[in-house]
């Protein structure tokens, strides 16, 4: 695999940015996430390529990452805030909820490839939890009778 | 419910309405972003071009100094005066950066994509001023992941604000120029450090960094750089614009100014709200935010962000303040307090913070590594009624252990200060939990306790 016309474009567009190649890795490893999905190794050996950088340089960046997947995720990505707020208003009870719909749990891709579970440190929406997010929308404060129709926006 | 701008209908109250807040004054009463129409109309932008016109550089500065601005990323150092330690004058090394931290990733923290949100010109404006009080030439607004509805808008107000002559080359006619780049981070809590903020932005591996030497000396790229906070920045326009008198006398503290707070937790209107500096966290919750929900006692609250000691309920009065928290052996922090309401385990609320920052630990020094493992893993213990009387001796040790000055970073002191609270606090909590070998407040029909492991999880 190697970079398509389009990714190129856009990496080129991060460059001036930043000082030189190397600095844009975290940026160019998120715009070619968000076009691939996910970071395969295939992924970083094409970054590698286009910024100068070895794939276990830019490897030490995508495993200390939390937002950089390393694995395959589903089309829809759904974070549970696990915050200490969110905590004390209900995410016992809405993480039950949405594990129950989707049939998985934290870190786990539904069989249909639609939605991976994931586990979020606060989101910063205190005032509105518990509170989730899909992909970019948040949601809050989610109600466990809320899940399915929140999920369901997303085919 | 979702959308993008829905939101609760948050705390305000009648009798402040006559109140000057500055940080929100241009904010759209429909909750969408004030865009640069709306900006200008209340007065946007009018700090910057004060600053061109009237103030040399370091007039700017010593006027930040001067209105007594702190950092309102928790820290609380003087803005003005670490501006004052940039290099300044020909001789000066260039590039010169100015960095935003709106990595806002702390738990109980919201305050930041209030500002961002709501006001993204502010931020923009905040930081040019600051820009042209230290000459930089570069600046870079770190904002966290997860912030995509703060972003979009801040990229937004970027646009414009080039288009019409705030950004880029000789701004607004003047000689200062300035470019302002948006980044996004890819995550993890400790990217909140500064100097580990700015190894993220040059796409190193954000561990801390060694000081000195200070970030102001060199910083991004080892190059002189002043890092404050989004509502550092967004304090400093109208301090330009009305002075340093007028600035003052908005607080009913001798600290000056006006403070973005937040509140949340089962009270009755959740959300942000800019009051005068030293409001009393009795007011915040009772007035602002309109008092618990129905059914719930407060019990204590966590008064800005899960680095920030537990204040017990009978203490509602101190005022929200840097120095005045002091008093009641907590900080201000963040300014946002989530409430811990009576029917809500303190133990677990604690043990949820200290699997946080166990989590994030970035692994570099050995404390904050492997003390944290273990003071999460002994408070599991305890709330899943595994606990041991001794346990709690073992966790004082670690409040010792973790203290200030002896980890590379403040990570885990940070983590310290609500378990230390909650030992002092909550002691009853904690024998309730040990000597009945379960959480009081957990259901009666919770399943029996497991035998206690060797293993955490």
């Amino acid at each position: 695999m190697s970079l398509t016309d389009d990714e190129r474009r856009e990496l080129e567009e991060l460059l001036p940015h930043y000082p030189d190649r190397r600095a844009a890795a975290d940026s160019a490893l998120r715009a070619l996430q968000r076009r691939r999905r996910w970071l395969s190794d295939d992924s970083l050996a094409d970054l590698g390529e286009f910024l100068g950088m070895s794939v276990a340089e830019l490897d030490s960046l995508a495993t200390f990452a939390n937002m950089l997947f390393r694995q395959p995720v589903g089309r829809h990505v759904v974070l549970l805030c696990d915050s200490f707020a969110c905590w004390s208003l209900g995410y016992d009870g809405l993480r039950a909820e949405v594990e129950s719909q989707l049939g998985v749990g934290l870190g786990g891709t539904t069989r249909d490839g639609r939605f991976t579970l994931l586990p979020i440190v606060c989101l910063g929406a205190c005032d509105r939890g518990p509170a989730m997010m899909v992909d970019a929308d948040l949601h809050g404060p989610v109600a466990a009778g809320d899940v399915g129709a929140i999920l369901g926006e997303y085919a | 419910m979702s959308g993008a701008h829905a939101s609760n209908p948050g705390p305000d109250s009648p009798d402040t309405s006559g109140w000057d807040r500055p940080m929100s004054r241009a904010m759209r009463a429909d909750g969408a972003p004030a865009m640069l129409e709306d900006y200008v109309a209340a007065g946007g932008y009018e700090g910057l071009r004060r600053a061109l016109r009237d103030y040399k550089p370091e007039d700017v500065t010593k006027t930040v100094i001067d209105s007594g601005l702190r950092g309102r990323g928790g820290a609380g150092y003087s803005t003005g005066r670490k501006w004052s330690t940039m290099p300044l004058g020909p001789d000066a090394p260039h590039p010169k950066y100015v960095v935003c931290n709106g990595d806002e990733m702390e738990p109980g923290s919201f305050k930041d994509r209030h500002l961002l949100s709501r006001n993204p010109h502010l931020l923009i404006e905040g930081m040019l001023v600051a820009a042209y009080a230290v000459q930089a030439d570069a600046g870079y607004i770190f904002l966290r992941a997860q912030y995509d509805e703060p972003y979009a808008n801040v990229e937004r107000a970027l646009a414009e604000a080039a288009a019409a002559g705030y950004l880029g080359e000789h701004i607004l006619g003047s000689d200062f120029s300035f470019e302002l780049f948006l980044h996004e981070s890819v995550g993890r809590y400790i990217c909140g450090e500064a100097s580990a903020m700015l190894n993220a932005l040059e796409s190193q591996r954000p561990n801390p960094r060694a000081r000195p030497p200070h970030m102001t000396g060199a910083g991004l790229y080892a190059r002189p750089t002043v890092v404050n906070n989004v509502e550092t920045f967004c304090a400093v326009p109208s301090i330009v614009r009305n002075g340093v008198d007028w600035w003052k006398s908005l607080s009913s503290s001798p600290e000056g100014g006006t403070k973005i707070y937040g509140i949340a937790g089962r009270v009755q209107r959740p959300g942000c709200v800019e009051l005068p500096m030293g409001t009393s966290i009795r007011e915040l919750i009772e007035v602002h935010a309109g008092g618990m929900q129905p059914g719930f006692e407060l019990r204590a609250v966590s008064p800005g962000g899960a680095s920030t000691a537990f204040v017990a309920a009978g203490d509602m009065d101190v005022a929200m303040d840097f120095t005045a928290m002091e008093a009641v052996k907590s900080r201000m922090g963040t300014g946002t307090i989530v409430v811990l309401d009576d029917q809500t385990c303190p133990i677990g609320m604690t043990l949820n913070m200290q699997q946080f920052f166990a989590q994030e630990s970035c692994g570099w020094c050995t404390p904050c590594r492997e003390g944290l493992q273990w003071t999460a893993h002994l408070l599991r213990e305890i709330e899943e009624g595994r606990g041991r009387l001794e346990d709690l001796d073992v966790l004082a040790e670690h409040v010792w252990f973790m203290g200030a000055d002896k980890t590379f970073c403040d990570l885990a002191p940070g983590a310290m200060q609500p378990l230390e609270a909650a030992l002092r606090l909550f002691r009853d909590d904690f024998v309730a939990h040990i000597e009945s070998g379960r959480c009081p407040y957990a259901s009666e029909t919770a399943a029996p306790t497991p035998a206690r492991g060797g293993d955490a999880g």
